[in-house]
């Protein structure tokens, strides 16, 4: 990622992440973790709170204009749950919101989630900055479709 | 302020006399012996802290023992419990092998605990799915997906047939770690028991219940915290004359930890827990003799050996004298802080995963020598997935090779007059006392759940401690140091199958069952809701006899309390 470019980018508005457990999972050590890093890297952060709907965590994503929702799991559900909140954004032809994952994904269904667009899929002892970087990365896609600039 | 009030503070303040040494061979060995060794050696020394942020010396000596060290420890069986709550302890009887174990059907838990009990397992332990420990049967629109991944599935007491199918409930004791809808899987146990012509005298087991750890840590939760706590005050009224032998909640501090929180956290919260519990049952009119004996706790055993021992030694005491000096119990039985313990989960790492299997036998070392009375090993599998008959087998082969060839279960608290031991212990109870005068002058435990005070107490400690593992301060083998290509294990794998099975089986209940009798009790059970006074228990039995399912039964609850909404947390 060249600086000069992703600054010009994110000048006027800081990266904007929407972490979400869309399942029914309340395991939220690792979503207050990266809540806190991803705000150290200077980005805004918002937590959509326990058992969101995947309609919820849409609405909130489209609502609050997000760049990136960041899901994660830790019940095993990512390949139905995850996949809803993909479908939702699909019909309603959204294009300038990322989707990264995380959480107990075994490496087998890494492929399936990438094909529905959701990237990332971090398991456990994955060094936070490769989770930031990847964001950095998937929210310099969104914002440029945002700005219409491919 | 009257004198309960002062307490905390006022224990706090003699515990810190207990030491007045000035540690004066420890001094001069310093200046004298290991300062000149590290300058000639160009030692590094860098301060050790453990995860309590308790800072330690490189050494402790007899001078770090407290002044009063022989009335602190007691002997094995004898008040305060610090070196065990029986005069025999493993050499009486081992401990109970415990293995957490559901997935899938109830068919597929019912075969897993039937391998678990042939290959020597002495204690069952039901593990439910995350619609069930939310109050949802599987057909409702949330459950999708979810069904048997993270247990078994149960929407109603047929599930709990099929679970229980060919098992003595008359001779087995049965652990269920659920929490917000315990009483409602209770009243199945108890059912389906009466059905099988077991007295409830004999009925053993354990639920976990334990709602305020759920604000906590584990946020499974479906009212607002006085609405489940009022389903505990019943479990407990109901339970402390019926059914004796029933542990109708497990106080936890194991999700405290895995959430997050320092052993010294996991510690002082949970034993607040136990004395909001102790406080609701006195105020519900019960003599804290008759129900404090049947109050049982529930540790983590993470990865730092000595301090996960010197905690359960801690929590011995802490319990023990509280219950005495606070409570004015007088009966032993009353003291005896009985606790599972299980190995710790974050601590197993996704990369090379058979060092999971060390691990645990670090940490179920640390619980035999805390004095733990069941014990649970994870298997080495579980970063990935449930885990897989092998896993499984080889964690209980974990127990049965410290317990059988060790010879750690040959001397009771082996550790017991280690200087450092007893130094830490002690380190652990004042430092447990601290929050407990805390949380008393927060307004108690409820106002610093509602506050978010511990769960934002919690998410500082786990923060600073992935800071120290992102700076490689502190090292997990394989995920950030002598870290090799990793290479996919074969895990156990929850079909769709379960999900379909578990469909069925509701709809054909649905269309089969006594639906006048269904309407009748739950309309009688929603009457016993509404009024404060009522205990819940019996109306709950009635319906789920008449396979009123978990969600029909939990909703009642949904529209007469509502739900809850935690506070900000980061």
């Amino acid at each position: 990622m060249v600086a000069g470019k992703s600054q010009s980018l994110f000048k006027d508005r800081p990266i904007k992440v929407l972490l979400a457990k869309p399942g029914i999972d309340g395991h939220d050590r690792g979503m207050f973790v990266l809540a806190k890093s991803f705000r150290d890297a200077g980005m805004d952060v918002l937590y959509a709170g326990l058992l969101p709907t995947p309609e919820e965590v849409v609405d909130t994503a489209v609502n609050e204009d997000v760049d990136v929702i960041a899901l994660s799991l830790m019940n095993g559900a990512h390949l139905t749950v995850f996949k809803k909140v993909a479908d939702l954004m699909k019909k309603r032809g959204i294009t300038d919101i990322a989707i990264v994952g995380g959480g107990t994904i075994p490496d087998q269904d890494r492929p399936k989630l990438a094909r529905m667009g959701i990237t990332g899929n971090y398991g456990p002892g994955t060094p936070i900055s490769t989770i930031v970087e990847h964001v950095k990365r998937r929210a310099e896609e969104a914002r440029k479709r945002k700005l219409g600039l491919n | 302020m009257d004198q309960s009030e002062n307490y905390w503070s006022q224990r706090l303040e003699s515990m810190r006399l207990r030491r007045d040494k000035i540690n004066s061979r420890y001094n001069s060995w310093k200046k004298d012996t290991l300062n000149p060794w590290n300058k000639s050696s160009r030692n590094i020394t860098e301060e050790r802290r453990n995860s309590s942020d308790i800072i330690l010396r490189e050494v402790y000596t007899e001078e770090d023992l407290s002044n009063n060290i022989d009335q602190e420890l007691g002997m094995p069986g004898t008040y305060p419990f610090t070196r065990g709550i029986y005069p025999n302890m493993y050499r009486g009887k081992l401990w109970t092998m415990r293995m957490f174990s559901g997935f899938g059907t109830p068919e597929d838990t019912n075969r897993r605990l039937k391998y678990l009990i042939s290959h020597g397992e002495t204690g069952l332990s039901i593990a439910f799915d995350m619609p069930t420990l939310y109050g949802l049967d599987c057909d409702s629109k949330r459950s999708d997906g979810e069904v048997g991944k993270c247990g078994v599935s149960v929407s109603s007491l047929k599930d709990m047939e099929v679970i229980f199918r060919g098992i003595d409930l008359g001779k087995v004791s049965t652990s269920m770690t659920i929490n917000a809808p315990a009483i409602v899987l209770t009243a199945m146990y108890f059912a389906l028991a009466q059905k099988k012509h077991v007295p409830l005298e004999n009925v053993a087991g354990t639920v976990q219940a334990d709602i305020l750890k759920e604000y906590i840590a584990q946020k499974e939760w479906i009212y607002p915290p006085e609405a489940h706590l009022r389903m505990i005050r019943d479990m407990m009224t109901f339970c402390t004359k019926n059914a004796p032998k029933y542990n109708y909640i497990s106080i936890s501090g194991y999700h405290i930890r895995e959430a997050g929180s320092s052993a010294v956290q996991e510690l002082a919260f949970t034993l607040a827990d136990g004395f909001y519990y102790i406080d609701m049952g006195i105020e519900a009119g019960l003599d804290v003799d008759r129900f404090a004996p049947r109050l049982s706790f529930f540790f983590n055993s993470s990865i730092n050996f000595f301090e996960e021992i010197a905690k359960m030694r801690a929590a011995r005491r802490i319990w023990a004298t509280v219950l005495k000096e606070k409570y004015g119990a007088k009966k032993e039985r009353s003291l005896l802080m009985r606790f599972h313990t299980q190995t710790s989960g974050y601590t197993l790492t996704w990369q090379q995963p058979m060092n999971n299997i060390v691990r645990t036998t670090i940490e179920a070392m640390a619980a035999v020598l805390g004095g733990t009375q069941s014990l649970h090993t994870n298997s080495y599998d579980e970063a990935w997935a449930l885990p897989s008959d092998n896993a499984v087998k080889v964690a209980l082969r974990t127990q049965q090779i410290i317990a059988e060839e060790s010879g750690l279960a040959d001397v009771i608290d082996p550790l017991g007059g280690s200087y450092y031991v007893e130094w830490l212990t002690d380190q652990m109870e004042e430092k447990a006392f601290e929050y407990f005068d805390r949380i008393e002058r927060m307004g108690g435990i409820l106002n610093a759940i509602k506050s978010g005070y511990l769960q934002k107490e919690i998410a500082a400690t786990s923060y600073k401690r992935q800071i120290r593992l992102e700076k490689g301060e502190e090292v997990m083998v394989g995920a950030n140091k002598y870290v090799e290509d990793e290479h996919p294990i074969s895990i156990l794998r929850i079909s769709r199958k379960a999900q379909d099975m578990q469909l069925k089986r509701l709809r054909d209940i649905k269309r089969t069952r006594d639906t006048a009798k269904v309407t009748r009790s739950l309309d009688r059970l929603r009457k016993a809701m509404e009024d404060p006074d009522e205990n819940l228990l019996p109306f709950m039995i009635d319906a789920v006899k008449a396979y009123a399912t978990l969600e029909e039964i939990t909703n009642i609850g949904r529209e007469i309390y509502g739900g809850w909404k935690e506070p900000v947390i980061v």
